[in-house]
């Protein structure tokens, strides 16, 4: 059943990491990802790895979560470590052989970079609601509104979609059981008859999915909807002191890791 | 005759994680073929994982589901075939069709069950003719017709396949009172002509006591009554209790008698309610 | 004080051959109840639609508060006065949490923030679903839907709530609720609500019943006096209460029965009366 899915990755909670800004832990997770990019030596990636242990310490976050979401990301992982353990350049293992102890080396740390990249991202959106998320992104994003950038409609946009994917997810499921009510069969033949047999479900899903734009365009306008211009927001977002600390920390961190990578550490 | 019969089924959702759920459990009846039965509760009572078991969209987590003595989840090829069986028409059924006309889009189903040619038109054409839909809309796409009719076009993509059992979700939900009373004529000829078993699940009590012969109460995954209209809308109260109403007829009958109206006990529509009032004695003669 | 004034209204939809409204007069008092019943495409909905500007008319025009709603400059003035709830629930909530949603109109009005706070925490209150403001609309029931659909409303501080089938896709359970809320509302609020609906039941405790049919208006008057046109109701494919159809049949047969008796207990109590008073002795 598709209902079984978990869609939206939030873990609901109350702790340090839940309560920080959404704006400062997407500006974190940018810090994160650049002091990522500076990390040269093993030292530098043990410091990131206990960085982010201590973050999912802190926000009740358990390993088996980041590993779930690390497995469709599997293949790239294996393929890029495979890929640099074979071309790089360097001494042999064994004599003869194309694998070098420098590509180990490279590959593992390939290896560590993306699975910290992914957990990063991860760490913020287990903890961080969605709808907190784009409010952050948008706030963070208004200086572009000068420039002419829609904010307000991009992150309108998405948090309406993600408004509305429960529901599709939900529409799908019913329109799957009554076309298989009446013999429709997905799960057999080849894939020119299986893409085939999606018909039956994307017509109706697509229909359906238009009257509900239509409908809510009109909500939207009857509830006095008329763009981002003089809306106010009823949740204000105010940096805390909790939020400052967490910044001047992660411009530490930042700051050793970019030293570190001076002295090859 | 076959019939249809339901052992001991139970369904659990999301068994072994936290959000796990009995839906129903230990759910037994039978339902002999020609039978009229209303399945009666409300929302969350598990008519709705019931339903999905006859022609086996859902598995049974315990129990069985049989028809014409064959259980319909022993193989692949039988949990397909009762599909044909046992026609399931969903809530909202125009929120499924999606072929390029009418016609194409009734006869899905039985081209499925492997129909071509002039059989497939004719059965078509018998389908569209059961619910009143007009041959002329044949060539019409369903997106154009009103939700009535589209509504009858869906029922009639389910009658083509001409299940023994046919399961309707609440045929008439949102349509107006006509559009409600046409739908139910059509069921109820549907039922004459054919003498097939039609299982209706309804909200609306007045319908259910008009039409069935036999109602199911779903409260909390179990049955919690079963048996005439008579028996059910005798017991008012039990109703009440897992927040079910009684048909308009009965809800006044039973007003007249609290006012000291000698009236029978079995009344819960409205002829036997007028009947009732005029065989008083006097009355009808006043 | 009339809040909406219909005049002559007519209106097509493009396209299509015949009028929706055909010459429709009617107004809307403050303080009332009123609902407008029809059968599908009577032009109900269409009606509904003029009282906040989604649609104008197409010949006469329709004045909310005095303010014409074709007047293109004064459309917000018109839209924050009267309120719409619609059909379908799913089709109206925009927001992922329940509290952000009913925000969502005093936001677009540029309200302080302090003050939308409070407007939310109220309307949610009055609809009771204040302890559901954290929740996640996909969760909640068609019923709880629909009465969050109404807090987005109430939160706009409208002057009339304008209410589109909003029973229509709901279990009995959730018609009651969201009945019990219309009308306390309009009791204890004093809001003006205008029902559109198909159900006849739901009309009972309404002060004023219109009854809609080919785009025009075929009856109006308290809902006990319009039921009581047993043969133009049936005419225009709607039923009647099971109380009156029953005093309309025994009228039929002879006994001396009024016809306005809408509430089961009212009709049973005339009823008995009527049997006591000629067969008693």
């Amino acid at each position: 059943m598709l209902k079984d899915v978990t869609l939206g990755q939030y873990f609901p909670g109350d702790t340090v990491v839940h309560r920080l800004d959404p704006r400062t832990k997407i500006v974190l997770l940018v810090v994160y990802i650049v002091a990522l990019f500076q990390a040269s030596g093993w030292w530098s990636y043990a410091l990131l790895l206990a960085a982010t242990a201590a973050v999912m310490l802190l926000g009740h976050i358990r390993a088996k979560n980041i590993f779930k979401g690390l497995k469709p990301m599997l293949f790239i992982i294996v393929f890029t470590a495979l890929l640099n353990m074979f071309y790089t350049p360097g001494r042999p293992v064994v004599e003869g052989w194309i694998i070098t102890w420098e590509g180990i080396e490279r590959s593992v740390q390939m290896i560590l970079r993306i699975v910290l990249l992914i957990a990063g991202t991860f760490l913020l959106t287990y903890t961080t609601s969605p709808i907190a998320l784009t409010d952050g992104l948008e706030r963070l994003m208004s200086p572009l509104k000068r420039i002419g950038v829609p904010v307000h409609e991009m992150t309108l946009m998405m948090s309406m979609a993600l408004r509305f994917i429960p529901t599709l997810i939900e529409e799908t499921d019913k329109i799957m059981s009554a076309q298989r009510s009446r013999g429709a069969d997905f799960e057999t033949g080849n894939l020119i008859r299986r893409a085939k047999a999606l018909l039956p479900i994307l017509v109706p899903l697509f229909v359906s999915a238009f009257r509900r734009a239509d409908e809510l365009a009109v909500a939207m306008e009857s509830r006095c909807y008329h763009g981002g211009e003089g809306r106010t927001r009823m949740k204000q977002m105010k940096l805390q002191s909790i939020d400052a600390f967490a910044f001047a920390l992660g411009v530490l961190f930042l700051a050793a890791i970019i030293v570190m990578r001076r002295f090859h550490l | 005759m076959p019939e249809l019969r339901v052992e001991a089924l139970t369904h659990v959702y999301s068994a072994g994680t936290p959000f796990e759920k009995t839906a129903i459990e230990n759910i037994s009846l039978t339902i002999p073929q020609g039978q009229m039965v209303g399945v009666l509760g409300h929302t969350g009572s598990g008519k709705s994982t019931f339903i999905q078991h006859l022609n086996a969209l859902l598995r049974p987590s315990s129990g069985a589901v049989y028809y014409d003595g064959k259980d319909v989840n022993a193989t692949k090829h039988s949990r397909r075939e009762v599909k044909a069986q046992v026609g399931l028409v969903f809530q909202y059924p125009e929120y499924q069709l999606f072929e390029e006309t009418v016609f194409r889009d009734i006869a899905f189903g039985p081209k499925n069950q492997g129909l071509d040619g002039s059989a497939l038109e004719a059965r078509v054409r018998e389908a569209a003719a059961f619910v009143g839909v007009d041959e002329t809309l044949f060539e019409r796409s369903p997106l154009e017709l009103s939700g009535g009719q589209k509504r009858r076009v869906a029922i009639a993509g389910v009658i083509a396949m001409r299940p023994g059992v046919l399961v309707l979700d609440e045929p008439t939900a949102g349509l107006d009172p006509a559009g409600c009373r046409q739908i139910l004529d059509n069921i109820q000829s549907y039922r004459e002509k054919t003498g097939s078993t039609v299982i209706l699940v309804s909200h609306n009590m007045d319908d259910a006591a008009r039409m069935c012969e036999r109602l199911i109460v779903f409260d909390h995954g179990h049955i919690a009554m079963d048996g005439t209209p008579e028996e059910v809308f005798a017991r008012p109260e039990e109703m009440s209790a897992i927040s079910l109403s009684v048909p308009h007829a009965a809800a006044l009958a039973m007003a007249l008698r609290r006012k000291g109206v000698p009236l029978p006990g079995a009344i819960y529509t409205h002829e036997q309610l007028l009947d009732a009032l005029l065989r008083i004695e006097g009355v009808g003669a006043c | 004080m009339t809040v909406i004034q219909f005049e002559q209204v007519h209106f097509t939809y493009p396209g299509e051959p015949r009028e929706s409204l055909a010459g429709v007069d009617l107004s809307i008092e403050s303080g009332s109840f009123v609902a407008v019943l029809g059968h599908n495409g009577s032009g109900k909905s269409t009606l509904a639609k003029h009282m906040n500007a989604i649609l104008t008319p197409t010949e006469g025009r329709v004045l909310v508060h005095g303010i014409d709603t074709a007047d293109a400059d004064r459309l917000l003035e018109v839209r924050r006065k009267v309120g719409m709830v619609f059909q379908n629930p799913d089709n109206q909530i925009v927001a992922n949490v329940v509290e952000d949603d009913v925000a969502f109109a005093p936001e677009n009005l540029g309200v302080p923030p302090e003050e939308i706070r409070r407007r939310v925490d109220e309307a949610l209150r009055q609809v009771e679903m204040y302890e559901f403001r954290q929740h996640a609309p996909h969760l909640l029931s068609g019923g709880q839907k629909q009465r969050v659909a109404i807090a987005g409303v109430i939160a706009m501080q409208p002057e009339i709530i304008v209410l589109d089938e909003p029973t229509a896709m709901l279990d009995p359970q959730g018609r009651r609720e969201v009945i019990d809320t219309i009308r306390r509302l309009c009791r204890e609020k004093g809001m003006t609500v205008v029902l559109i609906t198909h159900h006849m039941d739901e009309c009972v405790g309404a002060d004023r019943l219109v009854v809609m049919s080919e785009g025009r208006v075929v009856a109006d008057g308290s809902p006990a006096a319009v039921f009581s046109e047993v043969e133009l109701m049936e005419r225009e494919g709607l039923s009647v209460p099971e109380t009156t159809r029953l005093l309309y049949d025994l009228r039929a047969a002879g006994l001396d029965l009024p016809l306005d008796a809408l509430e089961t207990n009212a009709c049973a109590e005339v009823i008995a009366a009527h049997i006591q008073s000629v067969c008693g002795e």
